[in-house]
């Protein structure tokens, strides 16, 4: 049983006076002490949090009404720029490094009563599936300390499960939110691109990089992500926002279909992990659903499509990590030129290295044609066939992985392997649909997530399906 | 399948702005070989018809008015971060 009552609970009982936000901090932070074996938190942000809450009491002693997350203690990505503590991304390059706004994303949970109480661990700048790329320490799961949480928002995933905050926030730029989430039992959700603001989200891939809710239940989810959702004026990609609440969870599911997709369900997946895909969609079914399953031929191709668009806007993001700026500078640099040559040398891990070297491959001219602009194409290609399969189907399911968290060290010597890890969260990044993981049981003690897909957009609907599930024991 | 050569990844770290150690310019010559390897595997496919997409949402340019906002970011707060400053400026290594 978790400690933490449901957020719209915590929220009733702060404004009603009963429950003091000083006190949700000091309990969100004595679980993080307490808990500091699983290395899922990279930097506490205490006397920040502490005057919030204690700001927050005498408001509420004083009558006056705080917000919609009033009070509710949070943990936050350390690739999302915070006050209070350095903001890294894990990343050696950033250590130090001291933020100089704040997230929308941040702004606007904190606009609502929400304390930012910790950092969480993750792959340095999202880059990986495991944790096991970041520059400071690799999360273990709370299911198995020997097996990895998933990546790359692994310490988020990892620190929702163990308690430490009612709810954290992650990124997914292709499947760094559903995959830790399915890795550890959490519920992680991914939402249509654009639909929350990037601006103070330290870039990847901003092509498909979005910023989502790890929570305990599909309800915590969507609350968060209908305080984030909207435009904003700092980040141009954002779209309009639905009229409706995202914590109206009442599009009915009777009558829908759901499409089993095909290309998710092969013998490539762990046949354990089909059988509890197969058994939770069988809910869906209960609830009133069709099920049908739906073949979406160029699915094989998504994984080789990623990994040229990822690395293509990664070297181009990463270009800004000059030593000149911010972040680490090389001191016994003579020329400009050395300086930035040893200040990335030195400052990115292997992972970084390697993204910009392929990115910087794929765009260079003679290849450019060849790998970017042919990837793109297969991303034109991937989008036509899920505009075609949403004619057929109101939603898409299957596994968020072909296996269960792997044993940390399994993969750090194969980078190819570590990718393969991402082969079925991809294609919702390349496509921008929403898409979230439901734990739905566990195998081997280790849990499972099911995916779901919506269209663009359809976030509400998506949210009202995920709420169906129920985790099996 | 491509196979890159030493040359190919010291040339790509230059323009990348990275220095390798000679270590590192055999593990990445390997790992980078079969990540283009993987990848490559695009290129049977026949897309001629297909246009590429970069976009995703369908948004076109996303114009605002030409006018100064404060957005709470003070200069100071922005130069905090960097390895030298002048004058309010950044300071950087000559380049002539």
């Amino acid at each position: 049983m978790s400690q933490w009552p449901s957020i719209a609970d915590i929220v009733q009982s702060v404004e009603a006076g009963k429950v003091q936000a000083t006190e949700l901090v000091r309990q969100a932070l004595k679980t993080i002490e307490d808990k500091q074996e699983y290395q899922a938190i990279i930097a506490v942000i205490k006397e920040r949090a502490e005057n919030r809450a204690a700001d927050i009491d005498k408001r509420v002693a004083k009558g006056e009404k705080i917000g919609r997350l009033a009070g509710v203690p949070f943990i936050a990505k350390d690739n999302m720029l915070t006050f209070g503590s350095e903001t890294t991304a894990a990343s050696n390059i950033l250590k130090g490094f001291e933020a100089p706004y704040q997230a929308t994303a941040i702004e606007k949970l904190e606009a609502e009563g929400a304390i930012c109480v910790a950092k969480a661990n993750l792959d340095a700048f999202a880059h990986g599936a495991s944790t096991e790329n970041s520059d400071v320490m690799t999360t273990k799961n709370p299911h198995d300390t020997s097996r990895v949480p998933g990546g790359s928002s692994g310490g988020s995933a990892a620190a929702v499960v163990l308690d430490m905050a009612p709810f954290a926030l992650g990124t997914d730029t292709g499947g760094s939110i559903r995959l830790p989430a399915s890795f550890t039992g959490a519920v992680g959700y991914k939402p249509t691109y654009g639909l929350v603001s990037r601006s103070g989200v330290i870039a990847m891939a901003s092509s498909t990089d979005v910023i989502g809710p790890l929570a305990r239940t599909v309800e915590d989810a969507a609350l968060v992500l209908d305080v984030m959702s909207g435009r904003d004026d700092l980040d141009g990609t954002t779209i309009e926002r639905d009229t409706s609440p995202y914590t109206t969870l009442d599009v009915s599911v009777k009558g829908k279909t759901v499409g089993i997709i095909a290309e998710y369900m092969d013998e490539g997946v762990d046949p354990a992990i089909r059988k509890e895909i197969e058994a939770a969609v069988k809910q869906l079914q209960a609830a009133g659903a069709n099920i049908v399953s739906v073949s979406l031929p160029s699915l094989p191709l998504a994984l080789a499509c990623y990994y040229i668009i990822c690395p293509a806007e990664v070297s181009s993001n990463l270009s800004r990590y000059d030593g000149q700026h911010y972040g680490f500078s090389h001191a016994d640099a003579k020329s400009l030129e050395e300086s930035y040559n040893w200040s990335r040398s030195e400052g990115f891990g292997d992972e970084a290295k390697r993204r910009i070297m392929i990115g910087t491959y794929v765009l260079s001219s003679g290849y450019y044609d060849a790998y970017y602009k042919k990837a793109q194409t297969v991303r034109t290609k991937l989008v036509e066939e899920f505009t075609r399969a949403f004619k057929k189907v109101d939603f898409l399911a299957g596994p968020v992985a072909p296996m269960t968290a792997f044993e940390i060290g399994k993969n750090v010597d194969d980078p190819l392997q570590m990718y393969l890890v991402d082969i079925m969260t991809v294609a919702a990044s390349l496509v921008g649909i929403p898409a979230v993981s439901v734990p739905v049981a566990k195998v081997q003690g280790l849990p499972v997530g099911l995916q779901l897909m919506a269209p663009q957009k359809h976030d509400r609907a998506l949210l009202s399906l995920a709420a169906k599930i129920k985790e099996t024991a | 399948m491509a196979k890159l050569t030493r040359d190919d990844v010291l040339k790509l770290a230059r323009l990348s702005r990275l220095h390798l150690t000679d270590e590192e310019v055999e593990r990445f010559q390997k790992e980078i070989t079969a990540i283009l390897g993987y990848v490559e595997q695009l290129q049977s496919v026949d897309l001629k018809a297909v246009q590429p997409t970069s976009q995703v949402t369908g948004l076109q340019n996303v114009m605002r008015p030409d006018e100064v906002k404060d957005y709470g970011a003070s200069p100071d707060a922005l130069l905090k971060n960097a390895p030298a400053t002048q004058d309010g400026h950044f300071k950087v290594r000559r380049m002539l």
